[in-house]
């Protein structure tokens, strides 16, 4: 038996070797994924500003909801996950991609089911929401659809373990996998069980939409979905993690203070994270008191924890680079010198912060038990998932882009200022948005709601029509336009490079790599730059080479200690006004 | 490769390359206090539910049954005829004793009947679905919950503000999501008309 094997070259800009297969496949599924990004940011606009007049009836509202959920949460993430699957399981470990052909046909499939599931949206035929709940029933070819690209998915997965155990085998790296492929790893291996339990969910819907069998319950649906639903979120956060990682190695050149740490957290993310499926599911009928604990704290918080070691890590990793490489003193000098206008740090930096403030915080607060009543269906819902998969794994991913892309396609970016320019605006658009529609939710707005007035209905109702949720839902709007303006950036920059930019050898201009060839040409003046700041003369002998006195000395990362401490505090804060919240209601039980 | 990676250059160690041969070393000072801390946050967490519900008045309700939809459906009417006592906007309203159970039906797109309640009393709501699933939310208080058709959910309420309190469907149920609503009239205590 022959093997086709894939010419490969080394990358000029970071040293590793390059396959051409695994180059052109990954490439392949992160353009294509933001292609979908800037369809689902259409709809996401018109859906935004219906609510501020755009003419839209509310059958289309539906639809357009539909299909913005889909083809963001479903088609944009996991495509760029493949692609990014695909990349670590190569380039990063020097590695060939097994059975191309199998990953193209692949690819080809997952477009077609993407067509498929797309059609039935936009046509009406499939206005169910990506959650699909039964008895409401769609058409088959969307079952059929979102099928054959989560089979897709599942089959990608398997290509990269075999990628990854055939580098082993051919000892294309040595020791331990990267930190990076480790994080992939991980996402990979929540991927098999949530797509394995989607395929159950939706398995039974499509044989219920050809009459195969009579009824599918309800409720042992949402279960299922949600291993999926829920299970998909923490693909995409494994997945967002490493992303980080990589962008600290990219951008900072750094690593975790301790590596070990770090990979013990993705090993408590594999175990636990999936028992948080239950927090969908918290004030439906049918579950019993200890049964939805135990499952919504992730066993103990155990998975919490992962993400708070994380929330260390990924900081102090940058901390302890910017210290070291480029002479950062103080506790906080790090954070000043750091390289602001590199979009791949920025988009970390915003990612990071707004995760963990936002997103991780109400989502925990949205899985006690209790404190779910006061949030379930609520457009507090919405704005949790933004903080999550937009200002976080969307802003991470599209971060990457900036060096994947060239470094990919061997184009040099095209508008490097505009890069430097949209992780701001994005995130500052998605801020707002998402901090909107957390109010709007803690004042009782619905989500997947077409119309807030309540016109139509029989008895009406006017409570979102006076006091502050006008206002509120135009500042959702208002940080949708931002968004999509901040999106479409990110889009044009990519276009463009993909179209025109001029093809290199080095493509890595505009941009600061502080690995490989780059940072070896920088490498006497970062020096020459630490050497100055750590031999400034200075008379107080109670201050170390890093700036530092008494205790912290002591510290790995200082500054990094000082800041957890600070976000745990606003966890505090955040948990007891909330209870504080609840204790307002009715009482009930 | 060697042109790649010049060897006078100490092995580049970042999140992209592989780590040294033991990855794992001692956990520095800041390290170890942070995992504590956070461990110690997370069982606060954990024990805050259980906590919650020896100190709260807001419980996730627990009991539930499964129930033919068409079963219920005929309670409900039922129900209905026994404690109606006005109509509104078509949909009939009941005046149910303090303390009894009270039917809820949720159907595309209409919760019926219309509740009249008193301040301070305590009801036990039997709610479910007669076709999709829909979901419950009391407003502005915003309780929520989930409604599935197949089963019935016990929610027991005790209004404590008078007020006409709207509901709203919250979980997507057709096209005519945006007009499922219903209505919660909470009545003074002692107030006059509210005997059945
Ligand atoms: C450009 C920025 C974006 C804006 C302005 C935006 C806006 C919105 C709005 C207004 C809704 C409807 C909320 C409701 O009333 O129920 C929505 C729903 C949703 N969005 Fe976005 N969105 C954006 C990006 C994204 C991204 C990047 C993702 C995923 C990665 C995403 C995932 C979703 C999902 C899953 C839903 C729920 C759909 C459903 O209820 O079935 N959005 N978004
Ligand atoms: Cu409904
Ligand atoms: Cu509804």
């Amino acid at each position: 038996m022959t093997t086709r094997t894939a010419p490969s070259r080394i990358c000029n800009v970071t040293g590793f070797i390059i396959n051409r297969d695994g180059q052109q496949l990954a490439l392949a599924h992160v353009v294509s994924g933001v292609v979908l990004l800037a369809l689902g940011g259409l709809m996401a606009i018109l859906i935004a500003l219906q609510r501020q007049g755009l003419p839209i009836s509310d059958d289309w509202w539906y639809r357009l909801l539909a299909s913005h959920g889909a083809t963001m949460l479903l088609f944009w993430l996991l495509l760029f996950e493949v692609g990014a699957l695909y990349w670590g399981s190569t380039m990063l470990l020097n590695a060939r991609m097994r059975a191309p052909r199998v990953a193209w046909a692949n690819f080809g499939m997952m477009i077609l089911g993407i067509l498929m599931a797309q059609w039935a949206m936009l046509s009406g035929n499939a206005t169910v929401m990506f959650t699909a709940y039964p008895p409401l029933t769609a058409h088959p070819v969307y079952y059929a659809g979102i099928l054959l690209f989560a089979v897709g998915v599942l089959l990608a997965v398997v290509l990269f373990f075999a990628n990854v155990v055939g580098a082993k085998r051919d000892a294309t790296y040595e020791g331990s996998v990267p930190l990076v492929v480790y994080g992939l790893v991980a996402a990979a291996v929540i991927a098999v069980y949530a797509l394995g339990t989607g395929a159950v969910a939706y398995g039974l819907l499509f044989l219920q939409s050809i009459g195969v069998i009579e009824t599918v319950d309800p409720a042992t649906y949402r279960l299922f979905f949600w291993g999926i639903g829920h299970g998909a979120q923490q693909v995409n956060l494994a997945a967002m993690v490493a992303v980080w990682y990589a962008l600290i190695g990219l951008t900072v050149g750094g690593r975790p203070v301790n590596e070990g740490l770090s990979r013990f957290a993705f090993l408590l993310l594999i175990a636990f994270i999936h028992l948080g499926a239950v927090h969908h599911v918290l004030v439906d009928p049918g579950l019993g008191t200890s049964h939805r604990i135990m499952n919504t704290s992730y066993m103990l918080y155990l998975a919490v924890l992962a993400s708070l070691i994380h929330a260390f890590s990924i900081p102090a990793g940058i901390e302890a680079a910017q210290r070291e490489r480029h002479g950062a003193r103080g506790m906080f000098g790090w954070l000043v010198r750091a390289p602001w206008r590199e979009p791949g740090f920025s988009s970390l930096v915003l990612s990071v912060v707004y995760f963990g403030f936002i997103a991780g915080v109400t989502g925990v607060l949205m899985g006690t038990m209790q404190l779910n009543m006061l949030i379930h269906n609520t457009l507090f819902v919405v704005g949790h998932f933004h903080a999550t998969v937009v200002s976080g794994t969307t802003l991470a991913f599209m971060g990457i882009s900036y060096y994947l892309l060239p470094l990919l396609s061997q184009r040099k970016l095209v508008a490097p200022r505009m890069a430097q320019l949209q992780p701001y605006v994005f995130a500052g658009g998605v801020a707002l948005l998402t901090l909107a529609m957390l109010q709007a939710g803690r004042l009782g707005v619905p989500r997947r709601v077409a119309d807030l007035e309540y016109s139509d209905a029989p008895l009406g109702v006017t409570v979102f029509q006076s006091g502050p949720t006008p206002t509120v839902m135009l500042l959702v709007s208002v940080g949708a336009l931002i968004a999509v303006v901040g999106g479409i950036m990110f889009v044009w920059v990519m276009v463009a490079t993909l179209l025109t930019g001029e093809r290199s050898e080095r493509p890595d201009q505009g941009l600061g790599f502080a690995i490989g060839a780059p940072a070896r040409e920088r490498q006497e003046v970062l020096r020459e730059m630490a050497a100055a700041t750590r031999t400034k003369p200075t008379t107080d002998t109670t201050v170390d080479a890093r700036g530092l006195k008494g205790r912290w000395q002591r510290f790995e990362a200082p500054g990094t200690y000082l800041l957890v401490l600070i976000f745990l505090a606003w966890f505090v804060v955040m948990y007891v006004v909330a209870h504080f919240n609840l204790a307002q209601a009715w009482p009930v039980g | 490769m060697s042109d790649a990676r010049s060897p006078e250059d100490e092995r580049e160690l970042n999140t992209l390359t592989p780590p040294e041969k033991v990855w794992w070393k001692r956990l520095g000072p800041d390290e170890r206090r942070w995992l504590t801390i956070a461990f110690v946050w997370c069982l606060i967490l954990f024990t805050g539910m259980y906590v919650w519900m020896g100190i709260g008045d807001q419980q996730t309700p627990i009991e539930s049954y499964r129930i033919d939809p068409d079963d219920f459906a005929a309670e409900t009417t039922a129900f209905i005829e026994e404690h109606q006592v006005d109509e509104m906007e078509g949909v009939p309203v009941v005046a149910p004793p303090p303390g009894s159970n009270v039917y809820l039906q949720a159907s595309q797109f209409q919760f019926r009947p219309v509740l009249q309640l008193e301040e301070g009393e305590t009801y036990r709501l039997l709610v479910s679905s007669t076709d999709v699933q829909h979901g419950l939310s009391f407003q502005p208080v915003n309780l929520n919950f989930q409604v599935l058709p197949g089963y019935l959910y016990v929610i027991e309420i005790t209004p404590d503000r008078p007020g006409e309190y709207p509901m709203i469907c919250n979980e997507f149920c057709g096209l005519g999501h945006h007009v499922m609503t219903g209505m919660v009239i909470v009545a003074e205590a002692g107030a006059e008309g509210n005997a059945p």
